[in-house]
């Protein structure tokens, strides 16, 4: 590399002519100065988080067919349960079925919104939105927490439309509204937990498609070994004991004590420590998937 | 003229005010490797770019362009060598790099579910413009980039040449001091093709460093002021786009017989019209010889085997094509390799 001399083909010479384009106008000009304190770094961080909860929101109100689908899934559970199989499903302490069923459908919701996290995570990857995203001057961990604050948000409103046909199969909570909102934290702390297990299997699979091919043989073990249909104490002895242990089981029996719902798990360590359980289980879940998903994340380029 | 109009953008960018980092070249890489599994995708690669110029980065499928700018734009971490660009590590300080650097194009898509407007606005805040200076920007980029009729349409129902535009306008939002182009025009029809052309012409006027990758020797003879030639993860050439062709072979004048009789006499023929070596290929009954003077070429061409009474079915003259250049070069950067070794 010597002298840059040799003048160029003339027809680059400055032609505008194609479509009216105009030279761009006076615009800011990068570097941006990227923060420097921690405190900074955290609102920089906190900020771009957000600009992308709001990203995934639009995505909400520009497909709402997706979300329809979501909703009406757990609702066809509710009637198809309640009222088809309802009648020969045993509850345990002889309350009604229906009052049993759904906080376990609750709990089952939360699962199978992981599908929809992990597909949306391998969309954008597979898109080159995360590439564009990574190559600016953007909070590394803002893609993934603006996904699971958006999936939490979207929990919210499955959460908010269950209750609803809960109330109306018959289902209510007895034990005052301060335990009913309890019941429903720790439904979406099972639901955060979820979502970053979601965003993991997102980054780590090839492409969205793999996801609806896996998700369901992933997903079901875990809803049909659990409380959510069935109580444990029904099942043969080390399957019982297998489903008392799941942490979905953990936060269905613990929501039904809460809600005083019928099904209060039975006398194992398990049965008794529910509540324990129901936060235990989510946040060791979290304290394992999020910073996998973070580091997969960071070399997602390599 | 190229050259002034790179001093004159080394002017503008001054006043601003900005320390500009790096000196005379926004890039500089040397000795760059970077393995996926046992493959070298970049095996050695040394690439300076000048401040202010625009730099073809061009070479086949697989050849390690796209490597190349993911570890420029700090999406990939480089395995051994050293990268610099706007004077910062690329290893160590990637934040401050991503600060100065925009990317556009095959692998720095849009987000399809939201709208033209909507990806804009949201890029502008990544960028940190606020709420109205986003939207006000969108609207601006939407204007100049003439999306504003599809401004509310999914970006995922644009044709492929408002896509790319789109795309371009995104990594514009803020202008930056290096610009990617990755492929910036490959699949397009050649309508959009000048139009993307165009605004990356009227770019260079702001005093952006542009980077282009492309396989397309006319798309980087077009834009580019310097070009290297990339072949498995090296740069085998480098040049002005006029030096490249240069080295590349001269343009080549082609014949095509009716009958395969004709091939010895005519292969003589091309011979001495041209005073050089004639390729001849047998099945397709062509023959083809460099040649400096097109024009005088075809013509003492065509009457001299219409005298000689030899059918043709086609005559013409051609470029050297990339295929033709890539085996040129890669075979004269094979020599030069075995020569070092023997020297050695």
């Amino acid at each position: 590399m010597t002298t840059h001399s040799s003048p160029g083909p003339v027809q680059r010479a400055g032609r505008a002519d194609d479509a009216g384009l105009r030279p761009p106008a006076a615009v800011p000009v990068l570097p941006l100065r990227p923060p420097t304190t921690p405190l900074a770094r955290l609102r920089w961080a906190a900020g771009d988080g957000w600009t992308l909860t709001r990203r995934n929101m639009t995505h909400v109100v520009r497909a709402p067919e997706e979300i329809a689908l979501y909703f009406s899934l757990p609702i066809v559970f509710v009637l198809v349960f309640g009222y088809v199989f309802g009648g020969g499903m045993a509850v345990p302490d002889g309350g009604g079925y229906r009052e049993f069923l759904v906080p376990g459908v609750f709990v089952m919701t939360m699962l199978y919104g992981m599908g929809a996290t992990a597909t949306a995570v391998a969309t954008d990857v597979g898109r080159g939105v995360v590439d564009r995203f990574r190559a600016m001057p953007v909070a590394r961990s803002a893609l993934l927490t603006g996904r699971s604050a958006a999936d939490l948000l979207r929990a919210l409103l499955e959460t908010t439309a269950l209750v609803a046909t809960g109330l109306l199969v018959g289902w209510g909570w007895h034990r005052g509204v301060g335990n009913a909102l309890l019941a429903l934290s720790l439904v979406l702390l099972l639901r955060v937990a979820i979502t970053w297990v979601g965003i993991w299997i997102g980054l780590v699979v090839p492409n969205p498609d793999t996801v609806g091919v896996i998700i369901f043989p992933l997903a079901f073990p875990f809803t049909a070994i659990s409380n959510v249909f069935v109580a444990p104490e029904l099942m043969p002895g080390w399957l019982g004991a297998v489903s008392e242990w799941n942490p979905l089981s953990a936060t269905a029996a613990a929501i039904r004590e809460l809600f005083g719902n019928p099904g209060v798990a039975g006398d194992s360590w398990a049965g008794e420590h529910a509540l324990l359980l129901a936060v235990a289980w989510p946040v060791l879940i979290i304290a394992v998937f999020a910073p996998l998903a973070v580091r997969r994340y960071q070399r997602a380029g390599d | 003229m190229s050259g002034m109009r790179a001093s004159v953008s080394a002017e503008r960018r001054q006043p601003a005010g900005e320390v500009t980092a790096g000196g005379r070249y926004t890039i500089r890489a040397e000795g760059v490797r970077k393995l996926y599994g046992r493959f070298a995708a970049l095996d050695g690669l040394d690439l300076t770019v000048e401040r202010g110029t625009v730099h073809g980065l061009l070479g086949p499928n697989g050849a390690g362009k796209t490597t190349a700018v993911r570890v420029l734009t700090t999406l990939s971490r480089a395995d051994a060598g050293r990268a610099e660009v706007c004077g910062l590590d690329v290893r160590a300080e990637p934040e401050k790099v991503r600060a100065r650097i925009g990317l556009t194009g095959q692998y720095a898509a849009v987000d399809e579910t939201l709208s033209g407007r909507q990806n804009l606005v949201l890029f502008g805040r990544l960028f940190k413009l606020g709420r109205r200076g986003a939207a006000r920007r969108a609207e601006e980029l939407l204007e100049q980039f003439g999306l504003t009729e599809a401004a509310d349409r999914s970006a995922g129902q644009y044709s492929g040449g408002m896509r790319r535009r789109l795309d371009l306008a995104a990594g514009l939002v803020l202008t930056p001091e290096l610009l990617f182009l990755d492929e910036p025009t490959t699949g397009l029809d050649p309508r959009s093709r000048n139009q993307v052309w165009a605004t990356i012409r009227s770019l260079v006027g702001l005093g952006t460093t542009v980077l282009l990758t492309t396989q397309y020797l006319e798309e980087a003879d077009q834009l580019a002021d310097r070009i290297s030639v990339l072949n498995r993860g090296r740069v085998v050439s480098e040049g002005t786009p006029d030096q490249l062709k240069s080295v590349m072979g001269a343009d080549r004048v082609e014949v095509v017989l009716r009958d395969t009789d004709d091939l010895d006499r005519a292969a003589s023929i091309v011979r001495a019209v041209t005073g050089g070596p004639a390729e001849v290929d047998t099945d397709t009954r062509r023959i083809s010889a460099p040649t400096v003077d097109r024009v005088s070429a075809l013509t003492g061409l065509a009457r001299a085997l219409h005298d000689a009474h030899v059918a043709l079915t086609d005559i013409g003259t051609r470029g050297p094509t990339l295929d033709e250049a890539f085996l040129h070069l890669t075979a004269e950067h094979g020599d030069a390799t075995r020569t070092t070794t023997e020297a050695a």
